[in-house]
């Protein structure tokens, strides 16, 4: 039986057509996924991330024990509130998970983590917190909702308080604070202005269709792939795993090798910088017509590698790819899609940001 | 519910059929297929003159999210794949039956045995039409 949010009955209610993700039943698409898509980068849109999982992390050493957990340095976070992206690494340097750590006070710290890596994720926090004295405390009382594109400060500052509207606006990117009894963070997975709002589950529903009605599309996890595709952001599970490092996975700018600190996964990242990273994660736009998709053999004169997501960029009307490839590649490769060859160029991601493309 | 011509021949893997006056087949994907698939953005027909099989991957449908194959429902010789959805795979969305056809072939037997309007709509129906 797969898990389901808060917001199950409502997605039927809208239309959604209802897939398997990670073991939940969670909406693809209510209508066309690619209006969808056009919300988010032109106006606004709500999509339902209630699957994630919310961890809060209590004790006096959740800073040391974050410092030992984490790939990046949650030393930078020194104001309240700050949130910083990051993994959790195996000893062999391959990534558990890509999470969100926020700084809520020296004692308390909050981590946004995968649906699908969620019982892994919590078992490997508690086996190394213990030492610490930390507490992992899952927050499944809480629904999330993602309100993203360049209209949605404002449409979720007009559901709160004068008083809490001002707050929600004055929030700078990547912080997150308690605002009328609801976490808001200025976050998203969609390279657009946003909010993710953590509230009690049985008011999810109500704030959904007060959004709708202020005219925030419904959007389901159809546009939520190629929104964070376009914004060059990987996903967990197709773009890095526990095969693969952080640094092979075009998150080096995640990994702070900063000396002193001892992190999980540190001395085999060394070890595989020392021998040289023999692969790459870079992005691709296709120069013909067609799709790149996920596991196409990529071409290089340096060996073959593959493309780990792809699609059909609504914003750029062409096709674009994360692909993993030989250290050595550059320029123009060449992607095989059911038995034939065709050209595509190395970029670097992001595709697009703040609904204005990026690559030619 | 999707539309179903009553005019047109139907196969269980969501092709249509249309006999046109000068006795070639015009083939396409059913409206029931194409709302399953969703936006379509990439559409692969057949080279003119390639010779098909019966139940042989033949065009490709691309949405966002998924490619699909498009089988051929008879034996025969392309006549012309619909060079149309190059530049407008979406009609393939907004007009399966008409603009949105995928090839024309030229029947190489008999017409095999199809599902009628009636029996395609049951099917599409008990597929959670």
């Amino acid at each position: 039986m797969a898990r389901r949010t808060p917001l199950f009955s409502l997605h039927q209610t809208l239309g959604a057509r209802i897939v398997d993700f990670g073991g939940w039943d969670m909406p693809l698409q209510y209508g066309s996924q690619i209006a969808e898509h056009h919300a988010v980068r032109r106006g606004a849109g709500v999509f339902d991330v209630s699957h994630m999982c919310v961890v809060d992390l209590k004790g006096a050493q959740a800073r040391p024990f974050l410092q030992r957990l984490f790939a990046n340095d949650v030393g930078k976070l020194e104001a309240q509130g700050k949130a910083l992206y990051g993994c959790m690494l195996n000893e062999e340097g391959g990534v558990v998970d890509d999470l969100i750590v926020y700084f809520l006070t020296e004692e308390w710290y909050r981590a946004v983590v995968n649906a699908g890596t969620r019982d892994k994720d919590l078992a490997w926090m508690r086996r190394h917190a213990e030492s610490f004295g930390v507490e992992i405390i899952e927050r499944s009382d809480l629904a999330m909702l993602a309100v993203q594109g360049p209209e949605a400060p404002r449409k979720v500052a007009a559901l709160l308080s004068v008083a809490g509207a001002e707050r929600a606006l004055a929030l700078g990117n990547f912080f997150g604070r308690e605002i009328d009894g609801w976490f808001l963070s200025r976050t998203g997975y969609t390279g657009e202005d946003g909010f993710e709002i953590m509230l009690p589950g049985a008011q999810a529903a109500p704030v959904w269709r007060s959004l709708n009605a202020a005219g925030v599309v419904s959007c389901g996890l159809g546009a939520r792939d190629t929104l964070r595709l376009e914004a060059g952001m990987n996903l967990y599970g197709s773009d890095m795993d526990e095969r693969t490092n952080p640094l092979e996975s075009g998150l080096s700018w995640t990994v702070a090798m900063s000396p002193g600190r001892a992190f999980i996964g540190r001395q085999a990242l060394e070890a595989a910088t020392a021998a040289g990273l023999q692969r790459k994660l870079v992005g691709l736009v296709l120069q013909d017509r067609g799709v790149l998709r996920a596991h196409q053999r990529v071409l290089t004169p340096g060996g073959a590698g593959e493309i780990t997501s792809g699609t059909f960029s609504p914003t750029l009307e062409r096709s674009i790819a994360l692909a993993r490839v030989p250290a050595t590649a550059g320029g123009t490769v060449q992607v095989e899609i059911r038995g034939k060859t065709h050209d595509a160029r190395i970029v670097k991601p992001p595709f697009v940001r703040h609904g204005k493309p990026l690559i030619d | 519910m999707s539309k179903v011509p009553s005019d047109l021949k139907y196969t269980r893997t969501h092709e249509w059929l249309r006999t046109l006056p000068d006795g070639s087949v015009q083939i396409g994907i059913t409206d029931h297929a194409q709302q399953a698939l969703g936006d379509l953005v990439f559409v692969e027909v057949p080279e003119t003159g390639r010779k098909v099989s019966t139940g042989e991957p033949f065009a490709v449908v691309e949405s966002v999210k998924a490619a699909s194959d498009v089988y051929s429902p008879i034996r025969g010789e392309v006549l012309e794949g619909n060079p149309e959805l190059a530049s407008t795979p979406e009609a393939v969305n907004s007009d399966p039956y008409g603009r949105g056809w995928l090839a024309r072939v030229k029947l190489a037997d008999a017409m095999p045995a199809l599902l009628t309007a009636a029996e395609y709509e049951k099917l599409a129906a008990e597929e959670g039409d």
